[in-house]
């Protein structure tokens, strides 16, 4: 059929919708009564008439007739939708009244009477499908229908794509369609190279990964004027695309450092301050998400409109168990064994195994599922950058939880304090700072800031007892890397290793530059055996 | 001569110990192989395999004991150069399987069939002969500890800095080995094992010979470390350990001294390991998990660091409280043996040889003031 054709079938009916949509609407009755009865061209027009009527029923109908799942039940000529169902016994259909969408009980197959269709009448559904998402009152399945038509480059559906782009209100959506026209003019041999050369321009703007494609499609099958057009278009893509890709290398950098931080941060103040390699810090993140799924259980059962927030409320809590378990281990254990760093090591290694065990048999083995908030689901696009919003608040919560310590180190008495002894311990003693309880706090402060580590890492990885030994070792490279007792040490130090990670990715593999990574601290450490940010005075021997 | 300068070299506890070492070696495979199987002094296979184990980790534990007793380098990677021995002698035990194989190619181990390989990776040439193996469970972790120690010592890495790069490198070669494209089997590993210089790696006389080169290893290990503690060179290295700085003022090489002892101990590792893998019938990258090298310390930990005794001892109450604890009560094992960590830290630091010799100081003190 031309589009000359269609476009002459479909307009009537497109005006009768923009008219009358409402109208049409109580018809629905109607126009599926004469989907199933007459010759084959009359249905023909009767499933056009049902794909431009606006109804959200139109669309499952089209499909349950293309699919041969449309039936007439015999008892009363209702027309339904039969799917064989699970429980309805053998050769029972489920039916569903096709005009209402509600249950229409079972039958055999026997009792009802199969709408046939041929191939003819299939290809007018597709192309009603088509036209019909392009019109479909939600913006959403617009959006959708431009995009696939875009990748389709289906010339028939030309004719359905110029009335939806005259209708279109929503800007973006518009532009979807402006560009799946061009999409189509290109594939199109029938066009004008003025159009064409248009269409070049519209695709080259858009510049993705599929502009680039139909580019190259296009200077396979044009030449003059158009294909050098393609292919400079088709060139300045591939450009862009590839800058885009380092951006977005850069953004998973970014945000695998941020990670990296609010692991690794915590454990920079006690490492920094006492000397203490704290091997159960894993652990205290480990915490920090089971708090987050104890508080997610708790509102489920007693507050459930408070679901939403839970993982605020879930923030102090955490820092609190896991400072407050931070607090008790430098009590019991860490306190008597100050100037014996390696066998403080030995020790929360055992505290960390503990601490697992205790959990696993506590929670069970397996991963616990902590949910995420609506408002932390679902991902936007910067140009052609990916952004979760998940991550995005994990790089704000670690950047908020960072300049919280560097205000709390800066402004607050505790802070110079704990700043003292890291300086000087002897000294800090002599001038009447109460060093042991410092520690004690400092010790609670790391902790809890790993516990608020855990509540953020809970949303993007699985919560098991062995959440905190995939961050151990990383977490220690991150501080020895940036240097120990320097905050911005650590900053840097989690970015860098972050951001060459994820370049490394691609080239090297996950594995392969993650192996990469760990050799490069290591001869890193050989050069600046104290890392980036070395603390100088007397502390340093 | 020789002989006689590690034989004086050693104290008489230390002969004894390796009498004793060397007696465990010899009685207990031919218990199993002499004695009737309803005899109450019947040794079982399983338990011969058991203590051929233990043997194996007591010759690691005397290896971490040497670096970080003697030394002060807490290793938190020596079970890497144990691994590694392993898998050289792993990679021997497969170029003896040939054809015997499930896909039957006489060259390729099935593993590289299975992955398609066109031909045996250049690393893997060699490994058919026996002595070549041998030379590379020396080689290997040496050379790896070599280069290793030599950058960190010259840079004077020292303490916690030291313990991360060591765990970070176990922990690289834990994801290497991981992979499948290195050529080392990937996670499966290497297994299914069938001989051992000629011999049924299965048959009872095979195990009870690896269970007594196990323990002859360990004996050997003890003889050289004990002659080299007890030498000019063992009294430079304590000093070492304990005043580094006033060692290099005086004029002595520090990393010298600390990066000998360090490829020492790795190649002592290597060929524990190596003795380990037949015995076990099995060589997979998770050998290199970094706890596994941190349990060995805590092994000298428990034995007593800085006793060539204390390791060996370690090594035998911690495994066979693994052994028992994992198999009657598999829940409370990772509590015993964080507690066993916590506990041995703050209030054994000397360990259970440690506390032996300060029990006898303290009765010997109540003896002195009671007469």
């Amino acid at each position: 059929m031309s589009q000359k054709r269609l476009l002459a079938w479909l307009l009537p009916f497109l005006a009768i919708v923009a008219v009358a949509g409402s109208a049409f609407a109580a018809d629905l009755g109607s126009l599926v009564t004469n989907l199933v009865t007459g010759g084959y061209s009359e249905r023909d027009d009767a499933i056009k008439a049902l794909a431009t009527s606006g109804e959200a029923r139109a669309a499952p109908i089209l499909q349950a007739l293309s699919a041969g799942d449309l039936y007439v039940r015999n008892s009363d000529k209702l027309v339904v939708i039969g799917k064989v169902s699970a429980s309805g016994g053998s050769g029972k259909l489920a039916l569903t009244d096709a005009v209402t969408g509600k249950d229409a009980g079972t039958a055999a197959e026997d009792d009802l009477d199969k709408v046939k269709v041929n191939n003819r009448l299939r290809g007018t559904i597709d192309a009603a499908m088509g036209s019909l998402t392009l019109m479909s009152p939600d913006p959403k399945v617009r959006r959708q229908a431009a995009e696939s038509l875009f990748t389709r480059r289906d010339a028939s559906a030309l004719a359905a794509l110029e009335p939806a782009l005259a209708a279109e209100k929503d800007d973006s959506i518009k532009r979807s369609m402006i560009e799946a026209r061009a999409a189509i003019v290109l594939t199109t041999p029938d066009t004008t190279p003025a159009q064409k050369l248009a269409a070049v321009a519209v695709v080259r703007d858009r510049g993705d990964r599929d502009a680039m494609a139909v580019l190259q499609a296009a200077a396979q099958s044009t030449n003059g004027e158009v294909k050098a057009a393609a292919l400079a278009g088709a060139e300045s893509v591939r450009n862009t695309l590839q800058a885009w890709t380092q951006a977005q290398n850069v953004w998973y950098g970014i945000s695998l450092g941020s990670v990296l931080l609010l692991a690794a941060i915590g454990l920079a103040i006690t490492f920094g301050t006492m000397g203490v390699i704290n091997m159960a810090h894993g652990e205290m993140v480990m915490l920090g998400a089971y708090t987050t799924f104890v508080v997610q259980q708790a509102l489920r059962s007693y507050a459930p409109g408070l679901n939403e927030i839970s993982v605020i409320i879930a923030l102090p809590l955490a820092f609190l168990v896991s400072g407050a378990v931070g607090v008790l281990i430098e009590r019991t254990i860490i306190r008597f064994l100050y100037g014996r760093s390696l066998d403080t090591l030995l020790a929360t290694w055992g505290l960390s195994l503990v601490l697992q065990q205790a959990v696993r048999s506590i929670f069970g083995p397996t991963n616990r599922e902590v949910s995420s908030p609506s408002w932390m689901s679902g991902s936007f696009h910067v140009g052609q950058l990916d952004v979760t919003y998940g991550r995005l608040w994990i790089i704000v919560f670690a950047l908020l939880v960072f300049a919280a310590l560097l205000l709390l180190l800066r402004k607050t008495p505790l802070g110079l304090y704990m700043r003292a002894v890291t300086q000087n311990r002897p000294m800090a003693a002599a001038v009447g700072i109460r060093t042991p309880r410092v520690d004690a706090l400092t010790f609670g402060l790391g902790s809890g800031i790993a516990g608020l580590a855990g509540v953020a890492l809970s949303q993007i990885d699985n919560v098991s007892p062995n959440l905190g030994q995939g961050y151990i070792i990383d977490s220690f490279m991150v501080v020895v890397f940036g240097g120990v007792g320097n905050l911005f040490g650590t900053l840097v130090g989690a970015t860098a290793l972050g951001i060459v990670n994820k370049f490394l990715e691609p080239y090297a593999g996950a594995v392969l530059g993650k192996i990469l990574v760990l050799v490069f601290i290591i001869l890193f450490i050989q050069r600046r055996p104290r890392g980036l940010f070395a603390l100088k005075g007397r502390s340093v021997e | 001569m020789i002989t006689r300068f590690l034989w004086t070299g050693m104290g008489r506890n230390l002969r004894l110990f390796v009498l004793l070492v060397l007696a465990v070696g010899i009685v207990v495979p031919a218990l199993n192989l002499l004695m009737p199987k309803t005899s109450a002094f019947y040794v079982p296979a399983y338990a011969l395999q058991l203590i051929g184990k233990y043997l194996c980790y007591a010759s690691l534990a005397l290896a971490v004991d040497l670096v970080w007793g003697f030394c002060g380098i807490l290793t938190l990677g020596h079970a890497a150069f144990f691994a590694l021995g392993g898998y050289c002698m792993g990679m021997y035990l497969m170029r003896q399987i040939g054809a015997r194989g499930v896909y039957g190619n006489p060259i390729l181990p099935d593993f590289m069939v299975f992955l398609n390989y066109p031909e045996l990776p250049w690393f893997w040439h060699g490994f058919n002969h026996f002595w070549f193996a041998a030379a590379m469970i020396v080689i290997v972790p040496s050379v790896l500890a070599l280069a290793l120690g030599w950058f960190a010592f010259r840079s004077r890495v020292t303490g916690v800095y030291l313990s991360i790069i060591t765990q970070a490198m176990t922990f690289a070669l834990l994801l290497a080995f991981f992979r499948n494209d290195m050529g080392f089997g990937g996670n499966n590993g290497m297994t299914d094992f069938k001989d051992i210089l000629g011999y049924s790696v299965q048959a009872d006389t095979t195990r009870a010979a690896l269970c007594f080169a196990s323990a002859l290893a360990l004996a050997i290990f003890l003889v050289i470390s004990g002659a080299i503690i007890g030498s000019r060179f063992g009294t430079a290295l304590i000093a070492v350990r304990d005043a580094e700085s006033r060692m290099r003022f005086l004029g002595y090489r520090a990393e010298t001294y600390k990066l000998f002892v360090f490829v020492l101990s790795a190649a002592m590792a290597g060929i524990a390991g190596a003795l380990y893998v037949p015995q076990i019938g099995i060589i997979n990258p998770s050998e290199f998990a970094p706890g596994n090298s941190i349990e060995a310390v805590l092994w000298v930990a428990v034995g007593g660091r800085g006793t060539l005794i204390g390791p060996v001892i370690g090594a035998f109450i911690v495994n066979f409280a693994k052994t028992y604890l994992t198999g009657a009560l598999p829940e409370v094992w990772l509590f015993a043996l964080g507690a066993l960590f916590i506990v041995v830290t703050l209030f054994l630091p000397k360990g259970v040889v440690g506390l032996w010799a300060q029990l006898r100081a303290r009765n010997l003190a109540r003896k002195a003031t009671a007469a």
